[in-house]
């Protein structure tokens, strides 16, 4: 099978400081993979390199086949691949409804749009709730929500989530891996999911990469990762 | 004596002990000497005056002037009760209703003051949509009211254009400058942006005063024509006359046009998708950008936008001076512009006409303190500031950002 998203040799960083160092990855259709790693290893790094935020000093960018380098990243949503970015983002001031529609933005079907409207309150149910409220005025675990459901909006063939459990109780996380599984199996989105929680990243996942600075250190399935005694004791805390 | 209430003794004497030592360089030192009188007459009065609001607030605060306060604050909620239950549509009608019937009732001057603030409420419509939703700071506004002055100026001395035709020229003009201008400038972000535009500002007034051949330089353009219009005439049967409006009155009518367009298309825009992309924008332009919205073409279209209205009163005021000159289009006006939008409220359009109120008609109310009218009008906008800080009449749509409310 052609992997959907494919990071060929990839390095990229800011300014004279290098961050990414030959990084290839591949995420094949309708699978979860993961990639985890401690702070400052360069996965939000790796995301936004991806969304052409941070510009590849080298190495191809392939999605659907079609190499993306240097595409303007509002362009990307359109064409089936959206971030969810890390700490959420979502506009505060507007209402939830508003930040929902926003991720429609480029979109001219009106009517598959509300329907788009409706699953994404399916899937959080307290979004539909809170549709008139501002953003801002979420809690954190709501907000979390909001920036997926925004981001579901676009209909991403690929969904590119950074840390959906930062800064979340135990129990909410839960939650939100959940929907994450639930999003993945019935509307087929592929999804590139970045964590340190590996220990809750690893479950839900079909594979796996680490990263330690700069460089993708093992890629394996997650059954493997879960039973590596390197992996147990770096990330799993044991 | 409370603690509280000493306090507020003690600020009182540092605040007049201050204000002296401002007041008495300002007044004192003199081409005869230095003189004390002078100086210390004015500020005992002031003195006099700030201990009577002290001693005011004072009592207010011991509970001492509740049998005044209470009725009040109760006849305010009444008075709040009401106008809730009134529709938007009802006060719109009031409002405009008193605004048609404005000059009939008033004499030059009132309507010179009231024709200058409309000026300014397109103005600040206009550079709100850039600043109030887009977020972007413009330090150089003025420069389009400029463009649309100048376009409608020429276009009439040289071609003997009409008004209205000149009208829809001179927002295209200022648009395309908007382009012009904001292609390279809005690739930058906040300060920055707010120091280019500024930039740009000047070079435009710059270039007005300087290329002699087109503009006539500092010296201005005279014998712009006033709008005209087609009027059926009964002297010799029924014809149509063409007749300019010169008029006060007819001046009034047409900026009043302008305004009343100038707010249904901002209004318009508000509350559109565009206007939806723009707030965005202005939360977290990254974000906006990842979600697939395309924020250099929304930005140069705020832009463009904002430069419209400000074309639009560019060319009314041609018209109406009949003369331009480079002077009108300081870095000062930008300023002037800029706190009427943010002195009123950012993003709410009857604040925008408030602040455009209180900007250009307080320094004609406080005419009479002479010499000291800028002094008591920068008091006001100090203390307009501490007391409503988000403006006279603050967008409901702007809340606090979540980060801001601590
Ligand atoms: N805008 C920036 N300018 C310069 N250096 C940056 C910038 N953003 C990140 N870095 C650096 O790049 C490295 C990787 O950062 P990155 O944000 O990708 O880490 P991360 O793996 O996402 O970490 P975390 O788990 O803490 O989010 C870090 O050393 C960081 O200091
Ligand atoms: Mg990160």
């Amino acid at each position: 099978m052609e992997p959907v998203l494919e990071l060929k040799n990839v390095s990229a960083g800011y300014g004279r400081i290098q961050v990414l160092r030959d990084i290839s990855l591949k995420a094949f259709p309708g699978e979860i993979v993961c990639m985890i790693g401690a702070n400052g290893a360069g996965k939000s790094t790796t995301l936004m390199t991806i969304c052409n935020v941070v510009t590849a000093a080298r190495g191809d960018i392939l999605y659907r086949g079609n190499r993306i380098n240097g595409i303007k990243f509002s362009k990307l949503p359109p064409m089936g691949l959206c971030q969810v970015p890390e700490g959420r983002r979502i506009f505060p001031r507007l209402t939830v409804q508003e930040n929902l529609e926003l991720g429609a933005f480029f979109r001219k079907d009106s009517t598959r749009i509300q329907e788009d409207l409706d699953m994404v309150f399916d899937f959080f149910p307290i979004l539909r709730e809170r549709a008139n409220q501002k953003g801002g005025t979420l809690s954190g675990g709501e907000q979390q929500m909001l920036a997926i459901g925004r981001a579901l909006m676009s209909r991403p063939r690929v969904l590119l989530l950074d840390e959906p459990s930062l800064g979340l109780a135990p129990l909410l996380v839960g939650q939100i891996f959940n929907k994450i599984t639930e999003i993945n199996r019935q509307e087929g989105t592929t999804i590139l999911l970045v964590e340190q929680n590996a220990n809750v990243a690893l479950k839900v996942s079909r594979r796996g990469y680490v990263l330690e600075t700069g460089t993708v250190v093992m890629e394996d399935d997650v059954k493997n990762l879960l039973q590596n005694p390197d992996i147990r004791k770096a990330y799993l805390g044991e | 004596m409370t603690r509280g209430s000493s306090k507020a003794w003690i600020a009182l004497g540092v605040g007049l002990v201050w204000f002296y030592l401002i007041l008495w360089p300002l007044m004192g030192i003199t081409p005869e000497g230095l003189q004390f009188i002078p100086s210390l007459v004015v500020w005992l009065k002031v003195a006099a005056a700030a201990f009577v609001l002290v001693s005011l607030n004072q009592l207010r605060t011991a509970g001492a002037l509740a049998f005044i306060g209470k009725p009040t604050t109760a006849a305010w909620t009444e008075i709040r009760k009401i106008y809730k239950k009134v529709p938007v549509r009802v006060w719109i009608s009031v409002v405009f209703f008193l605004a048609l019937v404005f000059p009939l009732t008033t004499g030059r001057y009132e309507k010179d003051v009231v024709i200058n603030v409309m000026i300014y409420v397109c103005l600040g419509l206009g550079l709100n949509i850039v600043i109030g939703l887009a977020g972007l700071l413009d330090l150089g506004y003025i420069a389009f009211y400029g463009v649309g002055a100048y376009t409608y100026a020429l276009l009439s001395v040289h071609f003997q254009l009409s008004f209205w035709l000149c009208l829809p020229v001179a927002a295209v003009f200022a648009a395309v400058s908007g382009c012009i201008i904001g292609y390279p400038t809005l690739r930058m972000r906040g300060d920055y942006l707010a120091i280019v535009t500024l930039g740009f500002g000047e070079i435009v007034r710059l270039i007005l005063n300087n290329w002699m051949s087109l503009t006539n330089g500092p010296n201005g353009i005279l014998g712009i024509q006033p709008p005209g219009l087609y009027w059926p005439g009964f002297s010799s049967g029924l014809t149509l006359e063409y007749i300019w409006l010169k008029k006060l009155n007819y001046l009034y009518y047409v900026i009043l046009a302008l305004v009343v367009f100038t707010i249904i298309a901002v209004h318009r825009l508000n509350y559109s998708r565009i206007g939806r992309a723009w707030e965005a924008i202005r939360e977290d332009e990254t974000a906006a950008e990842l979600m697939g919205v395309n924020t250099f073409t929304l930005k140069l279209l705020a832009y463009a936008m904002g430069a419209v209205f400000g074309g639009l009163a560019g060319a009314f005021f041609a018209a109406r001076m009949r003369f331009v000159s480079p002077e009108s289009f300081t870095f000062l006006e930008s300023a002037m512009v800029l706190s009427m939008v943010i002195l009123g409220g950012m993003g709410s359009i009857p604040g925008v006409i408030l602040g455009a109120l209180a900007l250009i008609a307080l320094p004609e109310a406080f005419r009479g303190f002479e010499l000291y009218r800028m002094l008591a009008f920068g008091g006001a906008m100090v203390l307009m500031m501490i007391f409503r800080p988000s403006g006279f009449w603050p967008a409901k749509r702007m809340g606090q950002r979540s980060e801001e409310r601590g």
